[in-house]
């Protein structure tokens, strides 16, 4: 299997401090990973470089069958390419509809002209009502988003990830502040996602990601510490001092 | 589920109906109707009122909109005005120029008449030659392509730089008000070829009508309203669609736009730009009223004071900057104008002439901490109590 997306070598430096220290990673079409490290570990500043957020010192970021340099992108074309994420703090824009909210994320022509002259089809509105009973949320399309519950919120951010129809979806986190039943929910439909793209979750609760019954890497200190089968690698003794033993 | 673009907006309505019934109220008390219950003077002030409200609309889109606040759209207003302004200037000269040569023993050549327009107009600052910028003077429809082409393509230029570097928050504004500073020293100096410090004048004549002011200031009354009410329309178009999301979530979140896809900069120049242009189009419009433009006008005060309107009529809805600025400019005409009577305090007198900037700037202060929604946030108010009762 060819790798969508190859990390290789990267290092990155906040002030003196190496966030991400000769990190490498690689992940492959269709394929479901999750990362977990403890607080701190670099897990997010990952996200952020492999989506154009954060330019790492040294290292290679590849995408897709042309192996197209990431680093050389911004950010706006890196989701083009096919990039998508949730973030770790649910953020949508408050001040506007679940509806627009999800019409903006839907995978249509991004230019300042074309959105000037978009009307959204009929194809279009089923495509956002699909996506809103997907997240449970078909009842609240009119509803200004800031006034969602946290969970809600977070819902909505998977609805406009999955909006976007990403070939490789990168999801900080995705079950905080979720009830018991909602994470269940969250597992099945990344599981099912998997199915016909690649993603990425990040997450803490190890019940979450013994669920998703997956690869797991283990970051810690910013470089990868063990990767494997969950009970590979809650077996092996660094990651226990590190991270399970706390 | 699916309704037109105005039925989405009433508001729209409502407001082109107030801008139509106000209109037809001053031309049917005006001076031209026979009527004369408002001045002909008091008429020019109403329309430039209009293109005041033309310009907030602009500032609203860029600023409230979009989050951009820019402090130099005055800048564009005022290029907008000179452009006009220029070709004002020339045609009536020219005009002057032909009938005091008309008796000449010998029928001048068209150098010697380009020549008497160059001395009519360049005399004050010591030169009679046309510089280079006056080209197309002679031609209205050129000029008003430069209208919109000089403060647009200015406003591309700068947009392109500022934008493609990042630059936001407040260095961006400290940018455009650099720019709108270097503009105007720079049009000061007499080698602009604009006349300097004297600018242009005699704006209010149109060449080769011979109506009355009366009928003229009418005139620009209802090209202004048309302006105000087309404006308007378009803005609240941009706005309403998707176009309209994304530069709401470039305002409120720019870094999570682009991780949909979107081209941040490019929606930011294009609003810019945009903008410009309709600030341009309501200069033009305003500066025949007024008679006279100098690079007075464009100092960086007026860029603020422009965001002074629309933050006290409310951003980030059209009609809040339109009442901010007609509301703002029209009590500043009238407390600056010497129509106010002082207020004897004592031991000092109020002289409200230098004590309505103080009086702004503290309006300003209070809308900004108590009500920052503005004016506008009063309807908000209304409207959620008719819903309570329903
Ligand atoms: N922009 C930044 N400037 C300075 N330091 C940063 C920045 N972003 C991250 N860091 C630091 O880099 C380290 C890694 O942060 P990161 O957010 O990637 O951790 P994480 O694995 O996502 O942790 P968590 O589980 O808490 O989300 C932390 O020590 C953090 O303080
Ligand atoms: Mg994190």
């Amino acid at each position: 299997m060819s790798a969508l997306l190859e990390v290789s070598g990267i290092s990155v430096t906040f002030d003196g401090y190496k966030a991400i220290r000769n990190l490498s990673f690689e992940i492959g079409e269709c394929e479901l990973r999750a990362i977990i490290g403890p607080n701190g570990a670099g897990k997010t500043t990952f996200m952020d470089i492999v989506t154009g957020k954060t330019k790492p010192d040294e290292g290679k970021v590849l995408w897709g069958e042309m192996s197209r340099n990431l680093l050389k992108m911004r950010e706006s074309k890196i989701a083009q390419a096919g990039l998508g994420r949730k973030f770790q703090r649910p953020t949508v824009f408050e001040d506007q509809s679940v509806e627009d909210n999800l019409l903006m994320a839907l995978k249509n022509p991004r230019g300042a002209f074309a959105c000037l002259f978009y009307r959204p089809s009929k194809a279009d509105r089923a495509r956002v009502g699909e996506l809103a009973e997907e997240v449970g949320l078909a009842d609240q399309l009119s509803r200004t988003s800031g006034e969602l519950s946290h969970g809600q919120k977070q819902w909505l951010e998977i609805g406009m990830l999955l909006a976007q129809e990403p070939r490789l979806m990168l999801v900080d986190e995705p079950a905080a502040g979720m009830t018991l039943a909602e994470r269940e929910h969250t597992t099945d439909l990344l599981v099912n996602l998997a199915k016909t793209r690649a993603v990425v979750v990040v997450e803490h609760d190890m019940e979450f990601v013994r669920r998703l019954n997956c690869r797991v890497t283990v970051l810690h200190e910013g470089s990868v510490l063990a990767e494997g089968s969950l009970d590979h690698v809650t077996k092996d003794p660094r990651v226990i001092e590190v991270y399970l033993g706390r | 589920m699916r309704q037109s673009f105005i039925a989405r907006n009433p508001s729209i309505l409502i407001f082109l109906l107030c801008l139509a019934v106000f209109t037809l109220a001053v031309t049917s008390m005006s001076h031209a109707m026979g009527a004369g219950v408002i001045s002909t003077s008091f008429v020019k002030t109403l329309g430039k009122t209009l293109c005041l409200c033309l310009v907030a609309i602009a500032m609203d889109l860029v600023w409230g909109y979009c989050g951009i606040l820019s402090l130099g759209h005055f800048a564009f207003f005022g290029l907008g005005g000179y452009m006009i302004g220029m070709w004002l200037m020339y045609a009536r000269t020219e005009i002057i120029v032909a009938e005091s040569l008309a008796n000449a023993a010998i029928p001048p050549t068209p150098q010697e008449v380009v020549d008497a327009i160059g001395t009519q107009i360049f005399g004050v600052v010591g030169s009679s030659d046309f510089p280079p910028i006056w080209q197309f003077a002679h031609s209205l429809p050129a000029q008003l392509a430069l209208v919109v082409l000089v403060p647009g393509l200015l406003a591309l230029v700068f947009g392109w730089l500022a934008f493609r570097s990042r630059v936001t928050g407040v260095y961006l504004s400290i940018l455009t008000q650099a720019m709108t500073l270097a503009l105007s020293l720079y049009l000061f100096q007499n080698e602009s070829g604009l006349r300097g410090n004297n600018g242009l004048s005699g704006l209010q004549n149109l060449p080769g009508v011979s109506a009355s002011q009366d009928w003229v200031s009418l005139w620009f009354l209802w090209g202004s309203a048309l302006a105000l009410g087309l404006g308007y329309v378009l803005c609240a178009w941009v706005v309403s669609g998707k176009f309209g999301s994304v530069i709401r979530g470039i305002r409120d979140d720019e870094a999570r736009v682009r991780f949909l896809g979107y081209s941040v900069e490019g929606y930011k120049l294009f609003i810019f730009t945009f903008t410009a242009i309709i600030a341009a189009v309501a200069g033009a419009l305003y500066y025949p009223q007024a008679g006279i433009i100098n690079p007075g006008e464009i100092a960086p005060i007026a860029s603020i004071y422009l965001a002074v309107w629309v933050a006290i009529g409310g951003r980030g809805r059209l009609y809040g900057a339109v009442i901010g600025a007609a509301l703002v400019s029209l009590v500043s005409t009238w407390f600056t104008g010497g129509m106010v009577p002082s207020l004897p305090l004592g031991f000092y007198t109020v002289d409200w002439v230098d004590w309505w900037l103080v009086l702004l700037g503290l309006s300003f202060v209070l809308v900004t901490l108590f009500a920052p929604k503005g004016i506008g946030g009063l309807f908000d108010l209304l409207s959620r109590r008719r819903e309570v009762d329903q």
